[in-house]
């Protein structure tokens, strides 16, 4: 308020204005770094990214290794479909668990504790504490998942070339399949963090998250063949996990356009949770 | 400075604020008083922009919370039942509040500093004492150098000393020249720390006063009076306004006159007069008093399924306040 305070003015127990600066807008930008501390500020990120890459390294070990130890299969059908990059990704499944968990409580930790209060009051305009925590989230899932998909595929690989079943990421697919394994964690994230913030209650999200993943095929498959497989088609576990098969299934949809509808099924949760945030009491 | 007009919030059948119009100054601490389930908390999430009107308006500095620029800059709020993340430090809670409106992080040392948290601030919020989080939500409020503070219930959980504390604090925002506006249920702690006040009751103003008018106000004319006859002297005291009490044995309890008026009466009539005394209403039984009439207010004018719906439902603004 004061335009001639200096440094010499003091007020006592009372913190007067120069120190709190001037006052700045509330950017998306700001948003965003306000949301990446409280990312990093939480023990939980730290457990369940690690969490998420032992995973994923974990398991693509231990699956190549179990591979190689009982090559080749009695099955012939099961050598002649073998897909090495997908067992060094068998640790996504597991991880996916963890990535999911970590984009629901984003948002339901907040609701559950209050902190949605402070922050809505600090951001009034609310929508752009959504957008920053996508932001944030995909950003750091991304980091931590890309390298982690890699190490698995090349550590996996390396176990295979025991009995010469490895593959390179070179091999039409391969990369696709790698890189899609990590951005297919990330949006299962974000698909949680929509839930999360749709439904402001950290059981309620966890449920639909892994119902729609992981229940919802179960499901289907008990339905007539006639009605399962159009309805498994779109299933947003078989659209988002197509990306990450190097071999893929011809009636089944491309991965790349598979993938996109997986996004597609996340975006309108997020949007639908956009409303809901704008429209609704705190 | 914060402006309500005719401010109402429904939930479902539940009226929690009714029709509120009510401004808040500048320059003195404004006490937002009434029981608990009266819509406070309510209110200050209107003004806040958390929660939106069923009808009416809020204003604060001259615009809606939501249209502020840099909000934390010009309103400053503790929120009840602490709104901080448990697994997050002190500090990282106050960085990140502060960041959204570009405030350095050696304004964060500042209030962290200034509401003594320094040695616990990079410690998890959630195992801070009631006490040490009302000084966290304070040390939030204040991170924007507001022009506006308010203050939901902040001496909840403080010791004496922490109580002091705030009060001193209050008194100097207000003496800035801040609007300041802090709410409470208890009517001793309000007398000492603020100037004016603003009383509510079911969700209605009962009041909008300075302290001092409240004080005077509700301490009226009461009068006790002993005699050796007091069944006698209860039939000589009449008039417009006028209710007697008996208290037990030899005593009775006027309101609505005077001691002098009282004496004359009574030596009017020729009764002995033991004791003649004024009665000092304490604070606490003034702001009872008060309340009670607007509970028997709604009880009067409002049908008995009416009246159930709203006892009961009291019980439910208690659940949406937490």
């Amino acid at each position: 308020m004061s335009t001639t305070t200096t440094k010499s003015h003091s007020t006592g127990s009372v913190p007067n204005r120069q120190s709190a600066a001037a006052p700045k807008k509330v950017t998306q930008a700001r948003v965003v770094v306000s949301e990446w501390t409280k990312l990093r500020s939480l023990r939980s990120t730290g457990f369940s990214l690690l969490a998420a890459v032992v995973f994923i390294l974990g398991l693509a070990v231990l699956v190549t290794s179990v591979t190689v130890a009982h090559w080749p299969p009695n099955n012939a059908r099961e050598a002649a479909g073998f897909d090495p990059t997908s067992r060094s990704l068998a640790g996504i499944f597991l991880a996916q668990l963890a990535i999911g968990v970590l984009g629901v409580l984003l948002i339901t930790g907040e609701y559950a504790t209050g902190m949605i209060r402070a922050t809505l009051a600090a951001v009034p305009a609310r929508l752009p504490v959504l957008w920053a925590k996508v932001i944030v989230f995909a950003a750091v899932t991304l980091v931590v998942t890309v390298p982690s998909a890699l190490a698995a595929f090349l550590l996996g690989q390396s176990i295979l070339e025991g009995k010469n079943l490895q593959t390179a990421l070179g091999d039409p697919g391969v990369l696709r399949a790698v890189l899609g394994a990590a951005l297919y964690l990330t949006v299962v994230g974000l698909l949680g963090l929509g839930l999360g913030a749709l439904l402001r209650n950290t059981a309620g999200a966890i449920s639909a998250l892994f119902g729609v993943l992981l229940v919802l095929p179960i499901i289907v498959r008990f339905l007539p063949s006639s009605w399962a497989d159009p309805i498994d088609k779109y299933l947003p576990s078989t659209v988002g996990e197509g990306v990450m098969h190097v071999h893929t299934d011809p009636s089944a949809l491309g991965p790349w356009a598979g993938f996109g509808l997986f996004c597609g099924y996340a975006a309108v949760v997020l949007l639908l949770a956009a409303v809901r945030l704008r429209r609704r009491d705190a | 400075m914060i402006e309500a007009f005719g401010l109402t919030k429904r939930y479902g059948t539940k009226t929690a604020v009714d029709d509120l119009t009510f401004t808040v100054r500048p320059g003195v601490v404004t006490g937002f008083l009434g029981p608990n389930g009266a819509g406070k908390s309510t209110t200050m999430r209107l003004i806040l922009g958390l929660d939106a009107p069923t009808a009416g308006t809020v204003r604060v500095n001259g615009r809606a919370y939501r249209d502020h620029d840099s909000p934390l800059h010009e309103v400053g709020a503790l929120l009840e039942a602490r709104s901080i993340h448990t697994g997050r430090s002190a500090f990282n809670h106050l960085l990140a509040l502060a960041q959204t409106a570009g405030i350095p992080r050696r304004r964060v040392d500042e209030v962290v500093d200034l509401v003594g948290l320094r040695e616990v601030a990079k410690k998890r919020a959630g195992t801070f004492s009631l006490g040490m989080g009302q000084r966290l939500g304070i040390a939030s409020a204040l991170l924007g150098d507001p022009q506006t503070v308010i203050l939901d219930e902040p001496v909840n959980g403080l010791d004496p000393d922490g109580i002091r504390w705030i009060r001193n604090l209050l008194q100097s925002l207000a003496a800035e020249g801040r609007t300041v506006f802090v709410s409470s249920h208890l009517m001793s702690e309000m007398a000492q720390t603020a100037e004016h006040l603003i009383v509510v009751g079911r969700g209605k103003l009962i009041a909008d006063t300075s302290v001092e008018e409240f004080i005077a106000r509700a301490s009226g004319n009461r009068v006790r009076v002993r005699t050796t006859d007091p069944t006698a002297l209860a039939t000589v005291l009449t008039g417009p306004d006028v209710r007697v009490e008996a208290t037990g044995g030899d005593a009775l309890e006027v309101s609505g006159m005077s001691t002098d008026q009282v004496g004359i009466a009574a030596g009017a009539a020729g009764i002995t007069l033991l004791e003649l005394s004024h009665q000092q209403t304490s604070l606490e039984e003034a702001f009872m008093d008060l309340t009670r009439d607007a509970v028997e207010y709604h009880g009067t004018t409002s049908t008995t399924t009416q009246s159930t719906t709203e006892g009961g439902s009291a019980l439910t603004t208690a659940g949406a306040n937490r």
